[in-house]
């Protein structure tokens, strides 16, 4: 049990002690061991490297760290070794003997673990270099890679609770809140809302006990940031609460996560409890007056329930279900007492912003958003990963730079952001600045973070279909727009993708879109519409495709294509036959292919698996 | 007395006691606003969304709905405005898509101009108001129902689906129900609801049917008198 922290100075010391149990110049092999690695085997990997370690007595030349996500999950198993910052990808088992015997003993770079630079075609050797990381400026996310989360003394050993002993003994709570109003930091989460308002409003309102709540109810499909960062760096988490709670007056919160993010929920168990230990929560933190705790709230899955109103229902032990929202929670939230909601990356900005003062933070970004934004970049895109980038930079910089393009040289169509119910935007908007305004101007938002990249051979009535029936599923069911006009609206969609759809569908589908957001209870319904009043916007050809020359220009929906082997490139390598469900596809080796029609699903294998492009859909 | 608000509802200058809602301050002004959901007895809901409004407050105009927002002094109202009726017209043709012949409904729809849902029907009767299940839980206070499910899934059921435990055959929520869709059947001295038989209680006076046996049982628990006591005589001998 260590002793708890009554001052600063004690802090430091703590500081310097966690600091000095690590000899800078002795090799660290950093392995990611976030969800994304670990699904690659990575935990299988480290153990092995461990007992090599252990075998060949070589405990004290190399420090091992687990540590949370690095963000370049397309490259997974990888790891970073200090103190040259040596970037290793897709390790396999049989490089660990290599790793040690060239790398930690020698200090040999292995030449096939580098990222090699799908354009200049060279061997990249430094993490920071790799044109991935090279853009993105990771001020939040980047200390995933130096800390181990279970681990307060390495947080610590970075300068952790730093702010926070900053924001207790030199700071007023009111000066913190200035602070943040004048960072002009706003909501990650999805609305944007500046935090420092949202804060100072809490702090004035009547009324006791006040709530902080960190919202991590993350459910938009393809994001998972906040996962990555609870996961990663629970404590920075901790501390920005820690820090929110001073200022505002709260003595009381709540994390609310997903059950099922089940490292989020261990690490930040952990991290609370060693927080605890350390008096850097509970009862006279740090020495002061001040007391503050929190719980953790897990979510049974409702995406509805990342809503404030619904969370606060869930948390209150009611069914997750929004309620008018027309007096604002700082006045009357959890319990119907004055609280704070924030997003996980928000409250992870705020000990940076204490640090380094506003003046720094309202340097980044744009004029209206300041600060870094963490993306969850997905779909057709070569380099997925979460990346984490300055407001303002282009989304064809994230796209193209960072993300590395679209695989296999198609070519792009079309960027969904902002979650199920943002919006999607096309290549003529490209260079247009992300920002929170920016987005919203083009009919999407920036949600939580959400960055979903489609290709030609994505469908847009058929992606507007998708986002609408997750829609459907998680509607809460309390309102009549969202509950029945979103299943309207989907069935419509369904109707077109059939060929079955009539030009008039068209006006009714924006005619309803507008109504249902003008009409809905929360954000969910409000919302719900963006996916099919956007994808109108900038491909409404492609409706009118499906619905005039009952076409399917991407080739995607089912009723609407037929698959066919193309006699001139068919080489006969049996791989469409062999990969085909329902036998469907079959020929001899080295002969001419062919797809019959009957049996055929349509479940385009064949069409992806062909290397020579033979497979035609039309 | 609370604090009264001046307001405008339809450039009409309104006035309302402070915390009260505007669909309260424009029935008090003899204003109609349409709905579904709301009733004076009940507590503020928000989920038909037929009582929409517009409002604005200084050069900001939005739609909220009437029967939740609360009133505040100089705010404008207007309950009739083209997007206020372009979400009432859709809300009609969406219930009526699950309800399409109950008379309450199709007038409403005559009402706002619709002539009928260009949405795929599919029958469910019940359009989810919850007027029932609040009545009751806040009039009653029993809670013998409630929702089950999600989204178009949401349906008003008893726990489990089972005889409700808590049921006191009451019939409030079948009284309360705008669209009729939850069947209450009384024969040979038994009352059929939610799926269970009920036996009601005599008078001993004069031999009618008076309530349920449950109900009076609630009555007698929460007035402190006996079961005897209020078997006594009944609306009809007394």
């Amino acid at each position: 049990m260590m002793k708890k922290i009554k001052s600063p100075a004690d802090l430091t010391k703590l500081q310097e002690a966690a600091k000095q149990r690590f000899d800078p110049e002795k090799p660290c092999i950093a392995f990611c061991t976030g969800t994304g690695c670990l699904a690659y085997g990575t935990q299988k990997l480290v153990d092995t490297l461990k007992d090599e370690i252990v075998k060949r007595n070589l405990g004290d030349r190399v420090y091992i760290r687990n540590t949370g996500c690095h963000g370049f999950c397309e490259r997974g198993p990888m790891a970073v070794i200090y103190p040259q910052k040596i970037f290793y990808q897709k390790i396999k088992l049989e490089d660990v003997p290599d790793v040690i015997e060239k790398t930690v003993l020698k200090g040999e770079v292995i030449d096939r673990l580098l990222y090699k630079d799908p354009v200049t075609k060279t061997k990249i050797v430094k993490e920071d270099e790799v044109p991935f990381y090279k853009k993105q400026m990771r001020l939040v996310f980047g200390m995933n890679g130096l800390i181990e989360p279970t681990s307060i003394e390495d947080y610590l050993a970075i300068g952790g609770y730093g702010a926070l002993a900053k924001a207790l003994h030199q700071m007023q709570p009111q000066q913190v809140v200035d602070e943040v109003i004048a960072a002009k930091l706003r909501g990650r989460g999805g609305g944007g809302f500046p935090t420092g308002w949202k804060w100072d409003a809490t702090r004035k309102a009547q009324g006791e006990p006040k709530y902080i709540i960190c919202n991590a109810d993350e459910g938009d499909p393809g994001a998972y940031m906040d996962r990555s960062l609870l996961e990663g760096n629970p404590h920075s988490v901790l501390e920005g609460m820690v820090i929110g709670a001073y200022a505002i007056g709260s003595t009381h919160g709540y994390i609310y996560v997903r059950n099922e993010y089940p490292l989020a929920v261990k690490n930040i168990t952990l991290a609370i409890e060693k927080a605890r230990e350390l008096g850097l929560l509970g009862d006279n933190i740090m020495g002061t007056d001040f007391s503050f705790d929190l719980l953790i709230n897990r979510g049974g899955g409702a995406f509805v329930c990342g809503e404030s109103s619904a969370l606060f229902a869930s948390i209150e032990g009611r069914s997750g279900e929004p309620r008018a929202k027309y007096v604002h929670a700082t006045d009357r939230g959890l319990y119907n007492k004055p609280t704070t909601l924030n997003n996980v990356e928000t409250w992870a900005n705020v000990p940076l912003i204490i640090n380094n003062g506003s003046a720094w933070y309202a340097g980044i970004g744009t004029e209206k958003s300041k600060g870094t934004k963490i993306f969850s970049l997905v779909g057709k895109i070569n380099n997925t990963g979460l990346v984490e980038v300055p407001m303002g930079i282009t989304l064809r910089e994230i796209i193209y730079e960072i993300g590395g393009g679209i695989p296999k040289g198609r070519k792009f169509k079309a960027v969904q952001t902002g979650g199920p119910s943002g919006g999607c935007i096309p290549e003529e908007h490209l260079d247009m600045p992300v920002d929170f305004d920016a987005l919203t101007d083009l009919g999407s938002m920036m949600g939580s973070g959400g960055m979903i990249v489609m290709d030609e051979r994505n469908c847009m009535v058929d992606v507007a279909k998708y986002f609408l029936s997750f829609l459907e599923g998680e509607s809460c069911g309390k309102c009549t727009p969202c509950r029945e006009g979103v299943l309207q609206m989907r069935k419509i969609l369904d109707r077109i993708c059939e060929g079955k759809g009539a030009m008039e569908d068209l006006d009714t589908l924006e005619w309803m879109g507008q109504a249902i957001a003008d009409g809905s209870l929360c954000a969910l319904g409000g919302s719900a519409p963006n996916p099919v009043l956007t994808t109108l916007r900038y491909f409404r050809d492609e409706y009118e495709a499906h619905i005039k020359d009952k076409r399917c220009p991407a080739g995607v929906c089912k009723a609407l294509i037929t698959y066919s082997i193309d006699p001139e490139t068919c080489t006969g390598c049996h791989v469409c036959a062999r990969i085909c469900p329902t036998q469907a596809a079959t020929g001899e080796k080295k002969e001419l292919h062919t797809i019959n029609q009957e049996l055929c699903i349509k479940c385009g294998a064949c069409y992806e698996s062909c290397k020579f492009d033979a497979v035609k859909v039309s | 007395m609370s604090e009264m608000v001046t307001l405008k509802i339809n450039g009409r200058q309104v006035q309302a006691p402070a915390g009260s809602t505007v669909i309260e301050a424009a029935r008090d002004a003899n204003i109609h606003i349409p709905n579904l959901c709301s009733n004076p007895e009940l507590e503020p809901y928000g989920a038909c969304r037929m009582c929409m409004v517009e409002i604005s407050h200084g050069k900001r105009t939005r739609l909220v709905a009437s029967c939740i927002y609360e009133v505040s002094e100089g705010l404008e109202v207007k309950t009739d405005t083209q997007r206020v009726n372009n979400v009432r017209r859709l809300v009609i043709e969406l219930m009526l898509s699950r309800n399409p012949k109950h008379p309450r409904l199709l007038e409403l729809a005559a009402q706002h101009g619709v002539e009928g849902t260009r949405f795929e029907i599919d029958v469910r009767g019940c359009i989810l108001c919850g007027q029932c299940v609040r009545t009751c839980r806040e009039v009653v206070g029993v809670s013998a129902i409630g929702f089950e499910s999600r989204g178009t899934q949401r349906r008003v059921a008893t726990p489990f689906n089972e005889s409700p435990a808590e049921c006191i055959a009451c019939g409030s929520c079948a009284y309360i129900c705008p669209v009729d869709v939850i069947p209450l059947k009384e024969k040979d001295g038994v009352r059929t609801i939610w799926k269970t038989d009920f036996p009601m209680l005599q008078c001993r006076s004069c031999g009618r049917t008076i309530a349920p046996k449950r109900q009076l049982e609630h009555f007698a628990k929460i007035t402190g008198q006996s079961l005897d006591d209020l078997t006594k005589s009944c609306v009809h001998c007394r």
